[in-house]
């Protein structure tokens, strides 16, 4: 049971046997070490399914820009869509100053010293969310390359920024986040003209090998704006999902649509 | 610390539930699970201590990388950030091995 909103959340399933005595019992189990995390990731995405909300995860390096594109997806997107962002950070609230300076509602977790949100965290800060009202849900995760792909947060899609003043072998080098990856968005491009070594052939070349082919678009949102295909794939995401939230019973369904 | 927190608590409800101490624990870490060997064991070192597990061994089992080619269905062994398939070079495999996070097996102390 939910200790805060009451939801039934189903009880662990730990299938064992019990192998013949000898000095010492032997206990077989095959049960995921994150199985507890596991749980109540799946309890925030029955949250979000029950309130047609897409969960975008965006994960990242720190200073890959995150909150930046978040910041101009909302200034593109707010007057059609009812958005609202959790922000993951170590220490501050200033990412959800940010969020919150262009109008839509934000809530902020410090985690102290982890370096990943858990299912957990995100669960708490969805009921400090009108999830009700809401069409997209981003949870902008610690910067960090390595934790953050090991925990099921609930959501539907995840996102890695990569930006062009890293390394173009960033997918090789991490990958178990870049194959966790549904997107991988290349930010910062407008950099690409006074940077020598950063070559996005060499960073798709790298994502290709993760053998999930994943795509990766490019995106920059300071000097030459430009996050036209990222806004592309987003409201392709959220149109394809629509079918799955408003219900239509077969019956209906031919003079409805 | 985190996943070596939710083995221990995991490890302790097996342990509580037989009345018995735990005497080892193996668990299957792949090398895309994200989680590394070493370092899951320095955290078991510390965080054992005065639980269930305080005087237990843990027992790492860690399995290769293995994809399965959704091409031309040839399995390969292959490395962390070359999931390709090895035999026609097809861009998009199923990972069928390599990314186990997973409590296999508690003795305990009879």
């Amino acid at each position: 049971m939910c200790q805060i909103c009451g939801c039934a959340i189903p009880p662990a399933s730990l299938h064992e046997t019990i192998a013949p005595p000898g000095g010492r019992r032997s206990v077989e189990v095959f049960e995921q070490l994150l199985a507890e995390n596991d749980r109540v990731a799946g309890h925030n995405r029955t949250h979000f399914d029950e309130h047609g909300v897409l969960a975008i995860n965006l994960m990242s390096s720190p200073g890959a820009g995150k909150t930046a594109l978040l910041e101009a997806t909302i200034r593109a997107l707010k007057s059609r869509y009812r958005i609202a962002v959790i922000e993951g950070d170590l220490e501050t609230d200033n990412d959800a100053r940010r969020i919150r300076a262009q109008g839509v509602p934000a809530v902020q977790i410090t985690t102290g010293t982890a370096c990943h949100l858990d299912a957990a965290a995100v669960h708490r800060a969805l009921h400090d969310l009108p999830i009700a009202g809401l069409d997209l849900l981003f949870i902008e995760n610690v910067g960090n390359l390595v934790c953050p792909a090991s925990f099921d947060l609930g959501q539907h899609l995840n996102v890695t920024l990569l930006s062009v003043t890293e390394g173009d072998d960033k997918p090789a080098k991490y990958p178990v986040i870049f194959r966790a990856s549904d997107l991988v968005v290349l930010s910062k491009t407008d950099l690409l003209g006074v940077l020598d070594d950063f070559q996005p052939e060499r960073a798709a070349a790298a994502l290709r090998d993760l053998g999930k082919g994943t795509p990766m678009i490019h995106t920059a949102v300071r000097r030459t704006p430009s996050i036209a295909p990222w806004l592309e794939w987003l409201e392709a995401e959220l149109r394809s999902r629509d079918g799955v939230y408003q219900y239509v019973p077969a019956q209906m369904a031919g003079s409805v649509r | 610390m985190s996943v070596c927190q939710a083995l221990l608590v995991q490890v302790a409800a097996i342990a509580r539930q037989r009345g018995a101490a735990v005497a080892s624990i193996t668990v299957e870490i792949g090398p895309l699970s994200g989680v590394d060997p070493a370092q899951l064991l320095l955290a078991f070192a510390v965080m054992r201590t005065g639980g269930d597990s305080a005087t237990a061994v843990l027992l790492i089992e860690t399995a290769a990388v293995e994809v399965r080619c959704l091409e031309c269905g040839a399995e390969s062994a292959t490395l962390v950030n070359r999931l390709v398939c090895r035999t026609c070079g097809g861009f998009r495999t199923r990972l069928i091995a390599g990314d186990e996070l997973r409590l296999r097996r508690v003795e305990l102390e009879v």
